[in-house]
Parts: structure tokens; C-alpha cells; sequence
């Protein structure tokens, strides 16, 4: 962890100490601090401007029952003004514990859980599988690298195309199950198929980026370590227990996190890969994004809700994770 | 770090190894022939499951018909390269790429732009209310989204920005500009602030300090950023599907999509304008790979 230290304030001559009195201490403030506030004024402002005003809008709307018909719209050379009203929190309850709120909220909410989990663990477990493999003085190591790498390399919006051909029915991976006379499951139609075809595109989609971070990380641990846990006697697994576990730890705890906020809003993937057919295998955001965009009339309100939702679940889980990993006395590498 | 104290019992055999005449040692990180021969057949496995996806989309790319993918094997007799002709003659695939190339270098600019003072500042400086805008940073790397889409959508509805490029590079900047200024304060961090005492003894202000001696420094993580914010403003879904109306100014992403249709599918069409998206940015990609992930988790290596 960097040290905090204060360039801005350089040493001025005649440098006064601050003076007690809220006033002169702002002004004090203000004059050892402005050359931070300018330099950080832009990107507060484009936070302030596209980010924190289009929240609290959202917000608004969450509160109203705002759809497509409602709303202000222009139609031809006729502007209609906006009729919807203030309902208050409403739509949250109805998500929450409305008559179907199990169908709508909850399934999702549980379904989405369970991919995060799935996916992020098998990034992670192949991943560093990978990496502790590449680790290794190997011939052709740099061709296994760079093809390993591929599917980051190629955006996503290409690949699920590929990989949607690959599943349809009598794809290529159904034609190679049946050739091996196993049974060819439905990966685009049936539902329990459907979530295990989204993992397998999504973890082929992100074990790159966990292997190059890894390897990363691996390559910065400190070759003595390995070589004295040896003449203590360590055998490989209590070397990579011991050694190469810690070693990798704030590295993990960083990939993690992202992994899980990525995964968790991961959109394209499971847009791309079923579009609107799919209702059961949508995990919230693009449930959400249904909501609002695929379906007449848009539901604005219960979208923008949902979004909010699902911002409140990241932002308890980021903090629980920051608070969990500051007990365990590590940081967080962002 | 903790190093977690080793408990050393006897020494423990290593398993699987013949104890009896002293073998001459391998360096460490060296495995026996089993074992390298293991190691390598996972990795080409691996290897090959990463591969096959995309040499399969560049072979059926290849063949005519747009049901070809469901019989493979009648491709080799008749492949040819119509596909790509077609995609490029008669096509937007060119509207296309030009929407792509304008949103995503729009956003890439703006953000790179607006972030990088930010970056120094939090980098170099503390000042209060930093630790609230950092948290503030972070939180916008995790907004779904659904968060942003409705009352952006109502927003740029109402400025009549609906189905223009600055609108979505508008969008696309509310998460290109905190994730640039995240990727600096990081690359930032690795330049020595022996470097910032000498310009400040030298008599330049924190800001020409930062103008003359960092900037010019700092250019790869510049690049870092730069290339970060154009790939995700590239390969973004959801905004350019739904903001964007005109099938002239779709972007790559949606108009990709646009082949597969409720009634029609020309999936020999769309393969062939997936290869042509992929070769390039698979090529940039590869060249500035080795600092991506530097720029990721720079901090995080150190420890």
C-alpha cells in the first residue's frame, strides 16, 4: 500500500499552522487543497452530469409508474406531455413481496446467485489452474499463451454468435455428443440446458483475464520462498498451500471482485446467446433490461427499479467484502 | 503479507519420486517427464477448447448456404469466399464499422482526456473527501446496466439525442471516464515520486509538475486506458441496441444482430462479418496484450 503523502501543498515560506474557527479553516483547506479539487473537478463533473444526475432520475421514476404509454413522447409533430404519477414505494414491494413476486424477483434473484457463483468459481479454479501450469519452464509456453488468451482477444458479441451455432440443435457440439452415442441435450430450448450452455460460453468467455492476472501475480512471488520452504522440507502441495496461496492473495482477492461485479451484470452473454426466448434462464440485468426495452408497453418504472436493486446488492456485497478482507488483514489492490 | 509459519516435522517424502540413487537435481520449476508430459496435455487441451470456437465461426464463414452450419461436412466442396464479398459489397457493413470507430474513439478521447489529472490527484495527493471519491469510482464499475439505461433513455429522449453518436458516447463516458481514471491512478502509482520532489525543487507548480515530467512518462499507461475504454465502448450491447434506430448508424455490435431476424436467418452472412470484426481487433488486441493486465492490477502485485 503507497504511503499517503501530500505534494499538493508543497512547503510554502512562512508556512502558518491552521488557525482554529471553522472559516479560516476551510480557507485553509481550500488553499492547500485546490490544486487536488482542479485536477479532480472534470471527472467530478462528468460523474455529477451523466452519472448522479441520471441516478437520481432514476430514482424519481422508481417512485411513479412511468411505461412507454405515460411518458413524454413526440409523436409526428405532437409532444405529449408525461401523465404518470407519484405511487411512492410500490414498486419495490411488488417486486420484493408481490402476488408473483417469486417468478419475477426471486427465481431470477436466485438463478443469478447461482451463475455468479458457478461462473466466478470456475474462472477462478481454471484460471489458476492454467496459470500455474504456464508458470513452469515449458517448451512452446508463449504459443500456449497467446492461443489461451484468444477467446479475450475476440469481442464478445462475435463469439457468442459462434458459439450459438455450435449449439443449436444439430450443431457441431450435439453432432460430436451424438457420435460419441451420448445423449444431445437441447442447449437452446430446454431450460436447465439453457443455464448450463450460458455458464459454459461465460467461463469460456473469462478465464483469460483470471490467467493472465494470476500469472501475473504468480510471477511476482518471490523465488527464495519457494527455495526455503524446499529445504524445510515442503512437498508441492504444501509449497502451493503455503506459499504460493499467500503469495497470490491480494491479486485474488482483487480478481475476485471484479469477477463477481462483472459476472453478476454480465449482459451480452445471455442476451446474445437466447435473446427474448429464454425467460427463464435471464439472470436480473437482462431480466431487468426485458422489462424496460423488450416488451410493450416498457415498463420504465419497475426497470429503473430493478436496476436499483441490483446496485444496492453490489454495493452491501463490495462492502462486506472490503470489511471481510480488512479483517483478514489484506487490501484491495483497486 | 503474513508468511504463515511452516510446522517442519520430519522431512516428508516426496511422493511419487524414487529415493533410492541420487538423481542430479533439477532446477527448480522443472518437472519430471511424466509430469511435463501432463502439464502439456492439459494446456493443448485447453488450448484447443479456446481455439475451436473461433475456427469454427472462420470455417463456416466459408460456406454458402445459410444452413450450412447444420451440415459442416458438405463445406469442403464448396468452399469459397462469396460470403465475405457479399458482407462487404452489399452490406452497411461499412456504415457499420464507421459508427463503431466514431462512438468508440469519441469515448476513448473524452475519457482519457477528463481522467488523466484525476488520476495523478488521487494517485499523489489526499485531500478530504478522497476516500468518498474513490468509493465513488468503484461504485460506478459496478452499475448494471439497468441502472442507467431508463432514465438515460428519458434524458436523451428529451434532448432529441436518441439515435445519435454523442449521445451514446455520452452514455458510453459515464463508465469510460471513472474506469480511465482508476487504470491511471494505478499506472501513476508505479512511477516514483522521486520524480515529483525533483520537479517541485525545481520550482514547477503540482500541476506543471504533472503536465512536463509525468504525462510524458505515464504515456503507456495512457495507451492502457485508452485502449481499455475503446475495447468496451466496441463490444458494448446493450446502450447501441437500444439507443440507435437507424440501421445505417448501427454500431458492429447491433448490427451484427441485425442478420438474425425473427423470419430469416443468414447465418453464412453473419459468420462471415463476425471474422471480419474479429481478425482486426484480435490483432490490435494481441499487440498491447502484455500491459492490459498491469494496468488492471497493478497495485494489487506489489502487495
Amino acid at each position: 500500500m503507497t504511503v499517503a503523502i501530500d505534494r499538493a501543498t508543497g512547503k510554502r515560506r512562512g508556512d502558518r499552522a491552521p488557525r482554529p474557527g471553522p472559516v479560516s479553516r476551510l480557507k485553509h483547506g481550500y488553499r492547500k487543497h485546490w490544486y487536488a479539487y482542479a485536477m479532480i473537478a472534470p471527472v467530478a463533473v462528468v460523474l455529477g452530469v451523466l452519472v448522479l444526475y441520471p441516478l437520481a432520475y432514476g430514482f424519481y421514476l422508481t417512485l411513479t409508474d412511468a411505461n412507454s404509454l405515460n411518458s413524454a413522447r413526440t409523436i409526428g409533430v405532437n409532444e405529449i406531455a408525461a401523465t404518470y404519477k407519484f405511487i411512492g414505494l410500490d414498486n419495490y414491494a411488488d417486486i420484493l413481496w408481490g402476488p408473483t413476486a417469486y417468478d419475477r424477483f426471486w427465481s431470477h434473484f436466485v438463478w443469478t446467485i447461482g451463475w455468479t457463483a458457478a461462473c466466478v468459481a470456475l474462472h477462478y479454479g481454471i484460471g489458476l489452474a492454467l496459470a500455474l501450469l504456464l508458470d513452469q519452464k515449458l517448451r512452446g509456453r508463449t504459443f500456449y499463451r497467446l492461443v489461451l488468451i484468444l477467446p479475450w482477444a475476440v469481442p464478445t458479441f462475435v463469439t457468442v454468435f459462434g458459439w450459438r451455432f455450435m449449439l443449436a440443435d444439430s450443431g457441431v457440439v450435439n453432432s460430436a455428443l451424438d457420435f460419441l452415442h451420448l445423449p444431445t441435450p437441447a442447449w437452446l430450448e430446454d431450460t436447465f440446458w439453457q443455464r448450463t450452455a450460458a455458464i459454459m460460453v461465460n467461463t469460456w468467455c473469462g478465464v483469460p483475464f483470471m490467467m493472465v492476472s494470476l500469472l501475473g501475480g504468480l510471477q511476482s512471488v518471490d523465488g527464495a520462498l519457494y527455495e526455503a520452504a524446499e529445504m524445510d522440507g515442503a512437498n508441492a502441495w504444501q509449497r502451493f498451500r503455503h506459499v504460493t496461496l499467500p503469495g497470490l492473495r491480494s491479486v485474488s482477492s482483487t480478481v475476485v471482485l471484479l469477477g463477481v461485479i462483472w459476472t453478476f451484470n454480465q449482459f451480452a452473454v445471455i442476451f446474445l446467446l437466447f435473446g427474448n426466448t429464454a425467460p427463464e434462464a435471464q439472470i436480473l440485468v437482462t431480466w431487468a433490461y426485458q422489462l424496460g426495452f423488450g416488451q410493450q408497453p416498457r415498463d420504465f418504472a419497475q426497470s429503473a427499479a430493478y436496476g436499483i436493486l441490483l446496485l444496492a446488492i453490489l454495493i452491501v456485497f463490495t462492502s462486506f467484502y472490503r470489511r471481510w478482507l480488512n479483517r483478514h488483514e489484506q487490501q484491495l489492490a483497486i | 503479507m503474513s508468511t504463515p509459519t511452516l510446522r517442519t516435522p520430519a522431512p516428508v517424502p516426496p511422493p511419487a519420486s524414487p529415493p533410492a540413487p541420487p538423481r542430479p537435481v533439477r532446477p527448480r520449476g522443472e518437472r519430471g517427464p511424466l509430469a511435463r508430459l501432463a502439464s502439456h496435455a492439459v494446456l493443448a487441451t485447453a488450448s484447443a477448447v479456446a481455439f475451436f470456437p473461433v475456427a469454427w465461426l472462420v470455417f463456416l464463414s466459408l460456406g454458402p448456404d445459410k444452413d450450412d452450419y447444420l451440415h459442416p461436412g458438405g463445406i469442403w466442396r464448396k468452399m469459397t469466399l462469396d460470403n465475405y464479398a457479399f458482407v462487404l459489397q452489399h452490406t452497411a457493413f461499412f456504415d457499420w464499422l464507421k459508427s463503431s470507430l466514431i462512438v468508440s474513439l469519441g469515448t476513448t478521447l473524452i475519457g482519457v482526456l477528463v481522467s488523466a489529472s484525476t488520476g495523478y490527484a488521487v494517485s499523489r495527493m489526499r485531500f478530504p473527501g478522497y476516500r468518498r471519491f474513490m468509493w465513488a469510482l468503484l461504485v460506478t464499475q459496478m452499475f448494471p446496466v439497468a441502472v442507467l439505461m431508463v432514465p438515460m433513455y428519458q434524458i436523451l429522449s428529451r434532448l432529441g439525442l436518441i439515435d445519435s453518436y454523442l449521445g451514446l458516447i455520452l452514455v458510453y463516458c459515464s463508465t469510460a471516464v471513472p474506469y480511465c481514471a482508476w487504470l491511471m491512478k494505478g499506472y501513476f502509482d508505479t512511477i516514483p515520486f522521486e520524480i515529483d520532489e525533483a520537479g517541485r525543487v525545481d520550482g514547477l507548480s503540482p500541476i506543471g509538475t504533472f503536465v512536463r515530467l509525468i504525462l510524458p512518462l505515464a504515456k503507456p499507461g495512457l495507451a492502457v486506458a485508452a485502449f481499455y475504454s475503446f475495447i468496451t465502448a466496441f463490444g458494448e450491447v446493450a446502450f447501441a441496441t437500444t439507443f440507435l434506430l437507424d440501421d445505417r448508424k448501427y454500431t458492429l455490435a447491433v448490427g451484427l444482430q441485425s442478420f438474425v431476424s425473427e423470419h430469416d436467418a443468414q447465418r453464412h452472412l453473419m459468420a462471415a462479418t463476425a471474422v471480419l470484426i474479429a481478425i482486426p481487433v484480435s490483432a490490435f488486441f494481441y499487440l498491447v496484450q502484455r500491459n492490459l493486465v498491469t494496468g488492471l492490477t497493478a497495485g494489487g502485485t506489489k502487495g
